[in-house]
Order: C-alpha cells, then structure tokens, then sequence
C-alpha cells in the first residue's frame, strides 16, 4: 500500500516534470519572445540586448530551464514582465480568490449533486426523477458563459440584487469578497452540479439492478436501510473518480467564468499573461494548474482504494 | 390441507412490449408446494422457471408486472401485500438461495455482517447470541474456521464457498420454505456435488421445503421429490421426480432426456430440432409444436391443457401422452463415433510450461520468463491427425491456458509446440506466418461475445475466406453459403446480426467462421456451456458431422465430463496444471485409473435418481501449484506416504492405453477401483 502511494506520487512528479517541458519548449518555439512583445517597436540593437540580458534570455536554452526550474521547485518563479514584480507575489492572492470560488462551487454542488443523483435513481421514471433530469439536463448543456451572462443579467442587472461584475482589488479581504462571489459560484455549480447528479444517477441505478441488492431485498432489508448499507456505499464509490474530474474540468470553467464576471483569480490571470505575452508567468500558472490536476486525482485514487476493499486486499496481495 | 405452505393460482406475468402488446413470460401456472417436500422446477433458459421462483416471494422483477393469480402464502396473497409484511415474511419464511453468490452477496459488506443482518431482522437474539449463532451456521454449511471467515469480505472467498455463505445467510431466519435459483450452476462438479449434498442434509435437517430451481436435470434429480418441468412459461409435465425422469411422458421432457449426454454411454446423444420459442412469438397451439415428433394438424391450432392423471399422480399438457405411455423407457440411441484418427502426428506438445506470473523487469528487458512453479508444467501430448483429444480438469486446472498457448495467445515459458512432425510453431503469435495462424481456428465458449455485433452474418464468414484466401465477389458468396449449409444455415441468414439469431444459431455461425479458414486443427473452448441442453446435443453432433467429412483434429476443452465423454477419442485428465492421466476416453471412463480421475468423474451427476455421486476428496479449492512433489497431494485420499510430497510421480502405462501419474503401483489402483 505504502509502496502504492510513493509510485504514484514519484509518477505525478514525472508528469509535472513533463508538463515543464512541454510549457518550456512551447514557449521557446513560439516566434518572438518577452522582450520583442515588451519593447515593441525598439525591440532592436543596444535596447533588446539590455532587456535579454536583464531577463537573463542571452544564456542557451536548458541553462535557462534547469535554472527556473532549480528556482520553481523552492517556489520562486521568477519576474513577471508586465507587473515587474515577482510571480510568487502576483500568484498568492489570486490563488487564494479562484480557492475561495472553486471550494464554495464544490461544497455547495457535491451535496447537492448527491441528493439530486440519488432521488432520481430511487424514484427513477417517476414524477421526481423527470423533473430533475429535465433540469439537469438543461443546465448540463448550457456553455457557463451563456449562464453567466444569464445570470448578469436577470439578477445584477434587471433585479439589481447582486454585483454583476467584480470591481474589488485583488487583494482583498474574504468578508469583502463574499457578496461578489455569489453570481460566479452559482454559475460554476450549475454546469457541474448537472454533471455529477447524472452520474450518480445512473451509478446508483446499476447498484439497483444488482443481484446484491435483489438478494438484500429478498433477504427481507426494509427499504431504506437497504439503500444506505447495500446501495450506496457501492454506488458512490466511482463517483468519487467523477468528482475528481469534475474539480480538474472547474479548472478549465474557472478561467471563462472568471473572465465573465472580471473575478481576480487564476484564470483571469490566464488570459490576462497570455495576452499580455508575459511567458514567465504562462509557464509558472501551467505548473500550478497542472500539480492541482495531479494531486486531485491522486487523492481521488488514494480515497476508492482506501473505501474499496476489494481493491485493497488486491494490493496487499501482490 | 394443511401441509400446502405454497399455493401459486393461475399465475400469469408479463411485460408491455414497445408495441404495447401485453406478452406472457409465466401463463396461468398453478402448483401447489407441500410442507417438508423438495420440488424441481426444471427449463431452459427463457421458460419463466426464475421467474415463477421469484414470484413465490413476491418480487416481480423491474419492467414486469403481475398480470394476473396468486401466489399465497400464510394465507394472504405475496404479489398483493404491504411491503411491511413482505419484509417479514422474506428471509423470515421464505429465503432465497441466489444462483451466483459471488455476485449476490454485497461487496463492501463483511461476510459475517451479512449473516448478522439477516438475524437482526429475522430473530430477537441479542448481540453475544447473535455472535454464536452466526459461527453455529457458518459451521453448519460446513464452512472451516467460521470465526474468520465472517471478517472476510465476499471476494475473499471461493466460488464454492462464497455460495456456502449465501446457503448460511437463508438459514439464518430459520424459514419454513427456501428457494434455490440454480445454486450450483457457476461451480466445479466437485464442488456442486458437495453444496448438493449439504443441501439434501439441511432438507432432511430441517424439515424445510425447498424449490430447486435449475437447467440440470442431473442436479435436479439428486435432490427433488418432484419435478415441474416448464416450457415456453408453461407448466408441461408435472409428477414424482422418479417417473419424471424415468417415463417422461410429455415429448419435450422425453426429448430432453435423450439429448443429455451421459457418463455411462460413449457416442453422441440424439438432438431435438430447433430452439425454444421467444416470448410474445407464440401463435396459438402448442408452444411445442414445431419441435415434436409426435405432433398432428391438431396440435398446431388447439393448445392442449393441462391433464391430471390420477393413476401417475401427474400432470401432463400433451394430447399424445398416450403414446409415450406406451414407450416405457427411455432408450437412448447414440450413434458411435467412427472413429478416423490415423496414426499420422499432427501437434505434439512436449515440456510445455506456461506462467502467468508478473515478471521483473530484468525479464522483461531480456524478454524471457522466470518462474520457478509455473502456472502449467511439463506438458506431453501427441495429438494425432484426425483424433478429438478432450482436456478435462477443474477450474484452475489450466486447460483454457494450454488452448491459448496452442493459439499462440500465450507464450510459453519452455517447451515445444511442433505442427505436422516437423514444423516448429513460435510460442509468440506476431511471428506466426499467416499459414500458420488459419491451420489452428479456435471456437469459443460463448458467441455473444465471440461474435462482433455490428457484423452480419455475411461479413463474420467472409473474414477468414478474404484473409486467407484473398476471395471476392461472387466466389466469396459462394464459399459463404456452402459454409452457412455446412452448418445447417439456410442462405438467408447472411443478412442477420448476431443479436437477431438464437443461442445455439450464433454458435453454428461460429463454428463455420472456424471451418472457412479450412483448419487442420479446432480449438473448442467450452464451446457448448452457453448453449441450453436441447441445444448442445445438436451443436455436438454438426461438430462430429463436419469432422467426419473435413478431417479435422479437435481439441476439445469442457468442465462437462459426459459430453467429452460423448465426443472424445482420447481425455487428458489435468490438475493445477499437471497432467494426471492421458488416455482412450473408453478407458479412462470405465476404468478411471488415477485417484483425482476418480474424484472427478464420481462428482457428475446424473438425470437419474438411482445413480448417487460418490464424493471422496474434499473440495479445497488450491491457489497454487505445491512446489515439490505431486500435483495432487493436497486433496488425495490416498497419498502412501513422503514420497507423494517429495517426488513428482512417474507416469505408468495400464494394459489399457492409459497413462498416469502416480505413485502407486498401477496394479494397487486398478484392484482398489473395482472393489
């Protein structure tokens, strides 16, 4: 088990490892560089030269890697070219905003997106399940910037109950935040609530239709004990895979939502530093995304193989 | 009538179809089950005998609907109760013992948590009486060391003993009525012998009425008092399990009778035509009509009823009874095998060992395999051209393994496979050459999955003619139909996609998939399991027809013992992967030399009430091969001492023809046989 858990994560480092790569190289091919895009029009002679060497662009290539890499690892990013102030202080605060948004979407749509999963698979092809598969299927297909833009404008601009657009400085307080974070949240949680509710749904009808559960039923289990002992922890065990992707997809919904409602987190930082061609700040926001994308689906793993004891004896086993 | 626990009244269940038709899976069954009485519920797959089962405790399965009758029980009517009271009465009084325990018993759920539950429900027992009572049933079910295997979950545990589990949860509630849904089906013959004879213990036991229900006419007839065979949904003959299976007076069941291959009887069994007809696709008549010998003008439009003769204490639906009355006995006409082998070598196997072990990566990178006690060793056989050469062994035994070693789907770990007395076959199937690929085709066990859905008939036949013999056009078709007729396939089905043919129709189609490549060698991978009795007698006898008439050598894998008893020239009797005897099949069936051949062949049971199988080992299910010595030690009731630990046994040749692996003198075994 213990030997499990150190290849996966020896393997989620090698991933991240080539993700850097893959950045880095991008980056390089790409025609032009930080200090063309900066200069502009002066980007020739004595004015180009100063900026390479201030950016440290005259060494070779992998000289550069292996040093920004050396410095990513102890978490120093380096420069970012159109803020001139060090990424790890640009980063910090819009971390801690896209955090605050995702984990409210999370911890408002998980349990939502549970119990409407398993009221319509218990009550499937009746009154309820129709319903709410109705809905979800409409919120499901919805793109979230269509929602979002719904959103602004029946609610912030028609009945002028929320903020529509995020007008606070990046850095600032959470109580501050809060009321500004609502339309957002809700965008995020409809599209991925949808999501999570039909898997559930239809995990929880495949456990339904199960010998074991029949065999539970004929064994005379009153209804609902049979439901929580026999069907659900069986069903919702590869739902939790399901919701691992779903906060790796957040990540992606992050960065258009973000844009929508002008949200300083992460992903309008995104767009903003590939706009802006600041490539420092590109390759440090790649790492970042991608190491959330690997530990969450690290943990997601860890978690079946803990609660599946199938899987666990396996392990021991070999 | 106070010893009636079960009364079923004119019970009819169905489903609405997409057209909104109302089609009948269970038409207007009535039957009456008796305190302290074992009935047999007997049919092939599709004739409602799960579903009569399940009705008995009032579950109508998702999409099926009751559509009219009873099904009482106490009094009150199961179908039409509270589900408060159902909850009571199920595995309180009625107890359900499923057909696949492994899947039946709740994955994430400890073993004895699931007994305990059941108790919860069903007794008054506090926690510390509770405790006992679930190692008192884990005991009983004869189950070793109870206390830890109630901490074990379902997965832990073997087939044989997982459905062990399933038989202690039923009695948990102590319930007057139990009814079994093929519950040795997926097991060992060694095993189902031994879950069939804790069954007939715990009957006896108890006192408690059982409903057997089962495909298995040889399972059926060790444990019931009396037999309800059903066809097409129907009740067609019902009456005391001896005469049943000795005087079977309804044609279906005759017919049936006489499709069973059986132990005692070399050749293949006569074949009943045709298949059992889909629901919904009845027209009026007998639902039997088409397949009968005995059917007139008036079968076809008039449904017989069924008749209670008084004298037989039975019930038949059939107006020709009479006729069959008269033909007392069965008698089963086999048509022997001719047998064609010439002394020509085809495949020779010599030293092959096989290992499923994970390998290091130094192996891996060397590309050889290390293992010191592999999955199969020590393979010899020569197989002569034209010879059908079974492989018969539990599961585990490794007979599928050598199969895909054969077909070059498995490397070999050491040893030979040489084609025609001089042509080495790589072990690895990328360095087959084509011509080496189309000598050996292979059948498999199941042609649901062994034929592409999206493929018609037509284009799964066409396959092998374009790949190995670059046909088109209207040669190709022409192929294809002789092919479809080989079969017994008319024209018209190329047309067809699997899912629109019957079980044993698939089946055909695969069989002439295998023969276009003009084979010299058939693998035959259980290739009749899936198929319904009926139906596998008719497949075995087209495979000896075409072997007659091509040449073909077939190698022949079962768990079935009586139908490689019904179609082998020669059995090799295998364990963990061990050969133990290699023989005329003759022989080895009459004289079964080797001490674990003896253990297996007197597990098979038998569709008569007079033949009772003899157990003589354990069935302890092993993991692994034992490193040193016999493969066989762990279960043999006749080790003679060290030796059988320490040293891998001789082979001895019997006057006989048979080859076995043993270390006691061949004399000492053969005198003790007949004792």
């Amino acid at each position: 088990m213990l030997f499990l858990i150190i290849k996966r994560i020896l393997l989620g480092f090698i991933t991240l490892f080539i993700v850097s790569l893959i950045t880095f190289v991008g980056t390089e091919i790409l025609p032009g560089d930080a200090c063309t895009t900066y200069l502009e029009r002066q980007a020739f002679g004595e004015q180009l030269e100063a900026c390479y060497r201030r950016l440290g662009l005259n060494v070779p290539a992998y000289e550069r890697y292996v040093s920004w890499a050396v410095n990513a690892i102890q978490g120093d990013f380096g420069y970012s070219l159109s803020g001139e102030m060090p990424i790890k202080e640009v980063l910090g605060p819009r971390i801690k905003n896209s955090l605050v948004l995702a984990s409210a979407a999370i911890f408002i749509g998980i349990p939502i997106a549970l119990i409407l999963g398993i009221v319509t698979a218990l009550w499937r092809d009746k009154l309820p399940d129709v319903a709410i598969s109705t809905v979800t299927i409409f919120a499901m297909t919805i793109p979230e910037f269509i929602s979002a833009t719904l959103l602004i404008l029946i609610i912030a601009i028609w009945l002028e109950w929320l903020p529509g657009v995020v007008i606070v400085p990046t850095d600032v307080s959470f109580l501050k935040l809060l009321p500004n974070i609502i339309l957002p949240v809700i965008a995020i949680a409809m599209i991925m609530t949808a999501h999570m509710a039909r898997m559930v749904r239809s995990s929880v009808i495949q456990v339904m239709a199960s010998e074991y559960v029949q065999m539970a039923i004929l064994k005379g289990v009153p209804y609902w004990k049979m439901v929580f002992k026999h069907v659900l922890p069986n069903a919702l065990l590869p739902a939790i895979n399901v919701v691992a992707l779903t906060i790796a997809w957040l990540l992606g919904g992050v960065v258009v939502t973000e844009v929508v409602f002008n949200y300083p987190g992460l992903g309008r930082l995104v767009i903003e530093s590939i706009s802006n061609r600041d490539l420092p700040t590109v390759q440090a926001l790649a790492i970042i995304l991608a190491s959330i994308y690997v530990s969450i689906n690290l943990l997601a793993d860890l978690m079946t193989l803990m609660l599946n004891p199938r899987l666990k004896t396996l392990q021991i086993r070999k | 009538m106070s010893d009636i626990i079960q009364k079923v009244k004119n019970l009819s269940i169905g489903f609405k179809s997409k057209k909104g038709e109302e089609i009948l899976i269970l038409k207007n069954i009535s039957t009456n089950i008796k305190k302290g009485e074992t009935v047999g519920i007997v049919g092939e797959s599709g004739s409602g005998k799960s579903t009569l089962a399940l009705a008995m405790m009032g579950y109508v399965k998702h999409g099926l609907y009751t559509i009219g009758g009873e099904c009482e029980f106490n009094s009150s009517n199961l179908l039409n109760i509270k589900s408060k009271d159902l909850e009571k009465i199920r595995g309180r009084k009625i107890a359900m013992i499923p057909q696949n325990a492994g899947q039946a018993l709740t994955p994430n759920l400890k073993i004895g948590y699931q007994i305990d539950e059941a108790l919860q429900l069903h007794s008054d027992l506090n926690y510390k009486e509770r405790e006992k009572k679930i190692s008192e049933l884990l005991n009983k079910v004869r189950l070793p060391s109870p206390e830890t295997i109630a901490l074990r979950y379902p997965h832990e545990l073997s087939g044989g003993q997982q459905q062990r589990v399933a038989v202690a949860m039923a009695l948990a509630g102590t319930p007057d009525l139990l009814l079994l849904d093929e519950p040795t089906t997926g097991l060992d013959v060694t095993t189902q012998a031994h879950v069939l004879e804790l069954l007939n213990f715990i009957a006896k036991d108890t006192g408690t009425s059982m409903v057997y229900v089962s495909h298995d006419l040889g399972a059926i007839a060790q444990v019931s008092d009396r037999i309800i065979v059903m066809y097409a949904g129907e009740i067609v003959l019902e009456g005391p399990s001896r005469d049943i299976l000795k005087r079977p007076i309804h044609p279906y069941t005759h017919g049936l009778l006489k499709s069973i291959p059986k132990l005692s009887l070399a050749g293949l069994p006569e074949s009943m035509p045709g298949s059992q007809p889909q629901p919904g696709t009845i027209q009026d008549g007998c639902s039997f009509f088409d397949r009968c010998n005995f059917s007139e003008e008036k079968c076809k439009n008039n449904s017989p009823q069924l008749e209670y003769l008084k004298e037989l204490n039975t019930s038949v639906r059939c107006f020709h009874y009479k006729k069959l009355l008269k033909e007392i006995q069965i008698n089963q006409s086999v048509s022997k095998i001719k047998k064609n082998s010439k002394d020509k070598e085809i495949l020779n196997l010599s030293e092959v060992s096989i290992s499923y072990a994970k390998q290091k990566l130094l192996d891996q990178i060397f590309n050889r395999i290390s293992d010191d006690n592999p999955t199969v060793k020590d393979i010899n056989i020569n197989i002569k051209k034209g010879e059908t050469i079974a492989l018969v062994g539990e599961s585990g035994s490794g007979k599928s393994t050598i199969l895909k070693s054969i077909a070059g789907l498995l490397r070999t770990k050491d040893g030979l496979i040489r084609f025609d007395e001089s042509r080495n076959l790589s072990s690895d199937l990328k360095e087959r050459d084509p011509n080496d690929l189309r000598i050996i085709q292979l059948i498999f066990q199941n042609p649901d999955e062994s034929l592409n859905p999206n493929h018609t008939v037509e284009e799964i036949v066409a396959q092998p003619l374009k790949l190995y013999f670059g046909l088109k056009g209207e040669e190709l078709k022409k192929n294809i139909i002789d092919l479809l007729q080989k079969v017994r396939l008319g024209e018209f089905y190329m047309s067809r996609y699997p899912r629109q043919l019957s079980g044993g129709e698939k089946q055909r189609v695969a069989v002439a998939r295998a023969f276009a490549a003009k084979p010299d060698i058939i693998l035959c991978d259980e290739v009749t399991s899936a198929l319904d009795v009926s139906v596998q007698a008719a497949v075995l006898n087209l495979l000896q027809q075409l072997k007659e008439d091509f040449g073909t050598t077939y190698i022949f894998v079962s768990h079935d013992l009586a139908v490689v008893r019904a179609i082998s020239d020669r059995v090799a009797v295998l364990y963990q992967g061990r050969l133990c005897e290699v023989g005329p099949s003759n022989d080895v069936y009459k004289f079964p030399s080797h001490p674990y051949t003896e253990v297996l062949l007197g597990a098979v049971l038998e569709p008569d009430p007079d033949i009772k199988p003899k157990l003589v080992a354990e069935d302890i299910v092993e993991e692994k091969p034992p490193e040193k010595g016999c493969s066989f030690q762990g279960r043999c009731s006749r080790i003679v001492g060290d030796i059988c630990k320490t040293e891998i046994p001789p082979w001895q040749l019997t006057n006989t023809g048979n080859a076995i692996r043993c270390h006691i003198p061949i004399e000492v075994l053969q005198k003790e046989q007949f004792k």
